[in-house]
């Protein structure tokens, strides 16, 4: 079972890698250098904030619209090549084909964030042209970033299991955008009363919350990050990656392929 | 294949004129358009609003309207405009989106208060700005700093100054010339002593190239202004003892048995009009000094020149 997951990873890496994606790291790195190079001179004493607010929130952005737009026709573009029929005839289960398409997503997503990651730094020395050890704490906007990844790949691959790309597209990306107002509307449920109340709290649990992890901005200023924020967001992504991939396999088990 | 390379080439020249072509007419919409439209608007103009907008990308927009400001501000003053309406909005925008971005309050509050053409003109904005930049850092002593800085300097109310270095003084790290500030102000408010510990303070504590060349320019000022207060007075004295003007500043210089010419920050000697006032040589080499400066004398071109070439 496991090597069947890890094989149709490794698949859907290659395919992502083929399908150019990792292009996006040229136009991050054109962007970061530009960055690092004028802001010093249109600007006052940010470089250093300013290559880490646009490296990071790159990191991220770039992470997401690559994770929605392969997310979402990780399944359709199966059906539509009818390859998807060769994969299952074989000893292959339906819910394995989602979970390694998952991982094959995650990790192009790992890997795409790795050289990003790369590339913050190095910009990052060339305007202090030192590290120091605040620094490190990078590490953790970046980890949280791929926490980030995952529930949104999985929600891309939630949409892409029953609906066509361009609404899988519409649906991931509002409920990215919904998900950054997460805790507004955890405040409107406060506020709201009877019926109203607890459709508002249902939403705003039921919503990705990613305000938790954007921890970019705190971090520019050199603010540590709690320990305890690291390992309940960790806990928070697994669980909701977890529970949209069971409802992505629940519905494509039951999915009439013919 | 060799029309295919034909094509090629055409469609290569095709589109490197043609985005030459654009670029040479987009530069002559420009001029066409009257700089103020370009400059006077703020589409979104609600913190709360652009906070939302930023899907949680808050510290990099904070950037970019810091940005905006700085350059907001560069150009206005560089075109020796005097309003800058959007400057306290621009800030207040910057700092709500990141409360933490202390340069914003230093360099904002600069702005906001200096007196035009310096700055905006506008030192209760400064002051407010300020406040919010303690409220958010209350353990950055420089804003304390700033905050009496603004009180001392643009509104002269040496009692808020001494009170807002005070308040610095508490906090762990501060530097300890706060304390000699505060005790300072008790004192001797309103003299040029102070004055010139506030801008040597400056000059030393500051990591920025631009606020340590504004301090040096200040100390400048600061000491014509003495040099000139002092000389004048010996006019005087001379006058009261003579019943007449003396006729040269070596006269002046021999009768109150002065060490020498006094020069001033330059090296150029002052000189001495007939009227019995003693000025500096080259006004202009002194953009922040009140006295010494010949009747009807403003600094405006030679500092736009200055602004220009910065």
């Amino acid at each position: 079972m496991r090597a069947r997951i890890a094989h149709i990873a490794s698949n859907t890496f290659r395919e992502a890698v083929r399908d150019r994606v990792l292009y996006n790291l040229i136009a991050f790195v054109l962007l970061l250098s530009g960055a690092a190079i004028l802001v010093g001179q249109i600007s006052i004493e940010i470089e250093k904030l300013v290559v880490i607010n646009l490296g990071l929130t790159a990191v991220s952005l770039f992470g997401v619209v690559i994770a929605i737009f392969i997310g979402i026709g990780l399944v359709s573009k199966e059906i539509e090549k009818r390859t998807l029929y060769t994969v299952l005839s074989r000893p292959v289960r339906r819910w394995e084909f989602i979970i390694g398409k998952f991982f094959g997503l995650a990790g192009t997503l790992v890997v795409n964030t790795f050289f990003m990651g790369i590339g913050v730094f190095v910009a990052l020395f060339y305007v202090s042209h030192q590290f120091v050890r605040a620094d490190a704490l990078i590490l953790v906007a970046l980890y949280f970033i791929v926490l980030e990844f995952l529930i949104i790949c999985s929600v891309a691959l939630l949409f892409s299991s029953f609906s066509s790309p361009l609404l899988s597209a519409v649906f991931s990306f509002s409920l990215f955008v919904i998900g950054s107002f997460a805790e507004d509307l955890r405040n409107f449920a406060g506020m709201a009363h009877g019926m109203s109340r607890w459709l508002a709290t249902g939403a705003a649990y039921l919503v990705p919350n990613f305000s938790a992890f954007n921890v970019i901005s705190s971090i520019a200023h050199e603010q540590p990050v709690a320990g305890q924020l690291v390992l309940q967001n960790t806990l928070y992504a697994l669980f909701y990656a977890t529970m949209a991939m069971s409802g992505a396999v629940l519905i494509f088990e039951r999915r009439d392929l013919k | 294949m060799k029309q295919r390379r034909k094509t090629s080439v055409v469609a290569a020249t095709c589109l490197i004129l043609s985005l030459a072509a654009a670029c040479i007419v987009l530069r002559r919409a420009d001029q066409m358009r009257p700089q103020s439209t370009l400059d006077e608007v703020l589409f979104l103009n609600s913190p709360k609003v652009i906070k939302r907008a930023s899907l949680g990308y808050d510290g990099l927009v904070a950037c970019i309207y810091w940005t905006r400001a700085v350059q907001y501000f560069g150009n206005r003053r560089r075109s020796g405009a005097g309003s800058y309406n959007l400057l306290a909005p621009l800030l207040e925008i910057t700092t709500q989106l990141d409360p933490h971005l202390v340069v914003a309050y230093e360099f904002g509050g600069s702005f906001l208060a200096s007196k035009p053409p310096f700055g905006a003109g506008q030192p209760e904005s400064a002051i407010e700005l300020i406040n919010y930049g303690i409220q958010n850092n209350a353990e950055n002593w420089r804003l304390y700093y700033d905050l009496g800085f603004v009180y001392y300097m643009e509104l002269k109310d040496y009692k808020k100054a001494s009170e807002a270095f005070e308040r610095g003084t508490h906090v762990p790290g501060a530097h300890p010339f706060l304390k000699v500030l505060a005790a300072q102000l008790a004192q001797h408010a309103g003299e040029y002593q102070t004055a010139r510990m506030l801008w040597s303070a400056t000059y030393q504590t500051s990591p920025d190239e631009q606020i340590r060349e504004n301090a040096a320019q200040h100390l400048r000022g600061l000491r014509v202004d003495e040099d000139v207060l002092h000389l004048q007075e010996a006019v005087t004295r001379f006058g009261e003892r003579t019943g007449r003007l003396p006729a040269s500043l070596a006269e002046l210089v021999a009768a109150e048995r002065l060490p020498g010419i006094p020069v001033d920050p330059d090296g150029h000697p002052y000189k001495l009009t007939p009227e019995g006032r003693v000025e500096v040589r080259v006004p202009d080499d002194f953009p922040f000094a009140i006295k010494g400066l010949p009747p009807g004398y403003t600094p405006q071109s030679k500092f736009r020149e200055h602004l220009q070439s910065e």
